[in-house]
């Protein structure tokens, strides 16, 4: 049972250990990162949205956060980039508790609206706090550094990334195959029966979104660190609405996907810099079709097409 | 498990200790119970009682208000007046959640199964209150959580077998047909280890074989002291496994008593005949 259910893992773990033998320069160990931190986002996004059954058009807000938290601790004030980090954290997982039990009571349309408005909020704080962030021209974020290592080149980092995301796959599978997991599935799959069987669905609701916004904020923080510079374009509405199309494309509800959905979209846009100007029209294209012809998602799709029943 | 006080002996324990009095006084009582929708009254003004460790069941000609009234016992609505006292403590307005952990679990007229989760997992869903169900215990899958979901897991497949599901303990729920649907949300509602189960509509839409294995389950229940309460149409079944009948027409209590009593009274023929003229 347990050897099936960290399969995947050990399928992730092999290709992120075999990876760097392909990458050869920094353009391409630099794409491996940045789909690497929109996976991280994406397993936790995917807990919301895939198991939980919610929705979020807001998630770039919290890494948006995370990601200023420590450009303005780290480099304004001088903060230690580990503390700054978990500062962020905790002030965005504190942001998330606050805000979803009211939020999380609405469902459907009615949530993406809020959760809509909470990314617009902080992208227009980011944006016009211009004394604390810098405004919309940015400001940089010194290097990652902690007791003496420093967190330097795209080697680095690509194992940072690596090991993190296995850790987020390994948690997330563990969460998933566990009551709490069951729950959450339980809340998307018949939310009434779920309360009836004992299971505070409200406080799980709440639990998951305050996870998956930590999981963003996490990330934020270090993507901000690896890229040197970080602007509010980091948390703005698009940024938002394309995590949710990477866990979509990838496939709901399976972890393994979210992971795929966000490294295909983000090595996507830059195969299609061939078609120049025609580059947004056709992946806008490949989109639609893989949503006709695999309504559900990637990973799901094909794991069905291979072994039939089985669920990965 | 069932209680086999005599009413003589249980006044003079009454009287002696309290305490003891509370723990046999009836498992259920409905006072003055009312709920509004819109103006309506799906229930209006309802008393009664529900002994421990019997079969009882509610019926009612469509529209009486039998699923309103499990939706409000099980806590999925609010009474708009009265009160609910279960297990001698008042429940009215708490959230279903916590009437679980107090030992209530039901069944739904129309299913309400977790599509997404296979056959075994929807039965330890019901499992959830017996678990460790904190967050950070699953994220590092610590070794206590992952022993208990064990034990859960065979209790689920063992509870599957019980109600006549042993083929589909591997299959995906989505994969199952409506019988044993039916008999899954049993097996969930099992899980959760109930003082008083609910079934909204068991047989409803089932098959006469069918439906007769489920009079063998509902009994087989109640043997192991699980109150349990029924809605149901058919009346076959209903007069043959009741000790207890709660007849309503328009919210109201009709009639209460034994099979043969409530099948006698004029104003449940009437009700009944009326519903179909």
């Amino acid at each position: 049972m347990s050897s099936h259910r960290l399969a995947p893992l050990a399928v992730l773990a092999v290709v992120a250990a075999l990876l760097p033998l392909a990458l050869t320069n920094n353009f391409l160990l630099n794409i491996a990162i940045v789909a690497g931190f929109n996976a991280i986002v994406c397993v936790g996004l995917n807990l919301l949205i895939g198991f939980a059954g919610q929705i979020s058009l807001g998630h770039a807000g919290f890494f948006g956060l995370g990601a200023y938290a420590s450009a303005v601790l780290v480099s304004t004030y001088g903060w230690p980039p580990l503390a700054a980090l978990l500062a962020g954290a905790v002030a965005v997982g504190l942001l998330a508790f606050a805000v979803a039990k009211p939020i999380l009571r609405l469902k459907g349309h009615y949530l993406a609206m809020a959760t809509l408005g909470i990314g617009i909020i902080i992208s227009i704080v980011l944006k016009t706090e211009t004394k604390i962030t810098g405004g919309p021209d940015g400001m940089p974020v010194d290097s990652f550094a902690v007791l003496g290592f420093q967190a330097y080149g795209e080697k680095v980092w690509y194992w940072i990334v690596a090991g993190l995301l296995l850790v987020a796959v390994w948690a997330a599978l563990n969460l998933i195959d566990s009551p709490a997991g069951r729950a959450l599935r339980a809340v998307h799959g018949a939310e009434v029966a779920a309360e009836t069987l004992g299971v505070d669905t409200a406080g799980y609701k709440v639990m998951v979104f305050v996870l998956s916004a930590v999981m963003a904020s996490i990330t934020g923080s270090l993507s901000a660190h690896y890229l040197g510079f970080i602007t509010p374009s980091a948390s703005d509405f698009f940024r938002s609405i394309e995590l949710v199309t990477m866990v979509v494309f990838g496939g709901m509800a399976s972890t393994f996907g979210a992971v795929v959905g966000a490294v295909v979209l983000t090595v996507l846009p830059q195969l299609l810099t061939a078609f120049q100007d025609y580059e947004a029209m056709v992946l806008g294209a490949i989109l639609m079709l893989t949503m006709v012809f695999m309504p559900k998602g990637l990973v799901p799709t094909l794991s069905a097409l291979i072994a039939p029943r089985r669920r990965v | 498990m069932i209680n086999a006080a005599s009413p003589a002996m249980m006044d003079t324990v009454a009287q002696a200790a309290p305490a003891v009095a509370e723990r046999t006084s009836p498992l259920l009582r409905v006072e003055n119970l009312s709920r509004e929708f819109g103006g309506v009254l799906a229930i209006q003004d309802l008393s009664f009682t529900l002994p421990k460790g019997r079969i009882v069941s509610i019926i009612g000609p469509n529209g009486a208000g039998k699923t309103t009234l499990f939706n409000l016992i099980t806590g999925v609505y609010t009474p708009t007046y009265g009160r609910i006292l279960f297990d001698g403590r008042d429940i009215s307005g708490l959230p279903p959640f916590k009437l679980a952990a107090r030992g209530m679990s039901r069944t739904f007229q129309n299913l309400q199964i977790f599509f997404n989760m296979s056959a075994l997992e929807n039965v330890m869903v019901g499992r959830h209150l017996h678990l460790d169900r904190g967050v950070l215990a699953a994220l590092f899958r610590l070794p206590r959580l992952v022993r208990k979901d064990k034990e859960a897991r065979e209790l689920a497949a063992e509870l599957m077998r019980e109600v006549g599901l042993s083929k589909y303990i591997d299959a995906q729920a989505s994969a199952m047909p409506y019988g044993a649907l039916k008999r899954l949300e049993i097996a969930r509602a099992l899980a959760a280890e109930p003082k008083m189960l609910l079934l909204d509509e068991p047989a409803a839409g089932l098959n006469g074989t069918e439906s007769r294995e489920i009079d063998e389950l509902i009994k087989r229940i109640a043997a192991r002291g699980i109150t349990v309460v029924l809605v149901e149409h058919d009346m076959k079944m209903v007069m043959g496994i009741s000790d207890h009948i709660l007849a309503l027409n328009y919210g109201r209590k009709l009639a209460e008593g034994t099979p043969a009593e409530v099948s006698a009274n004029p104003d449940v023929i009437a009700a009944y005949l009326g519903s179909m003229a």
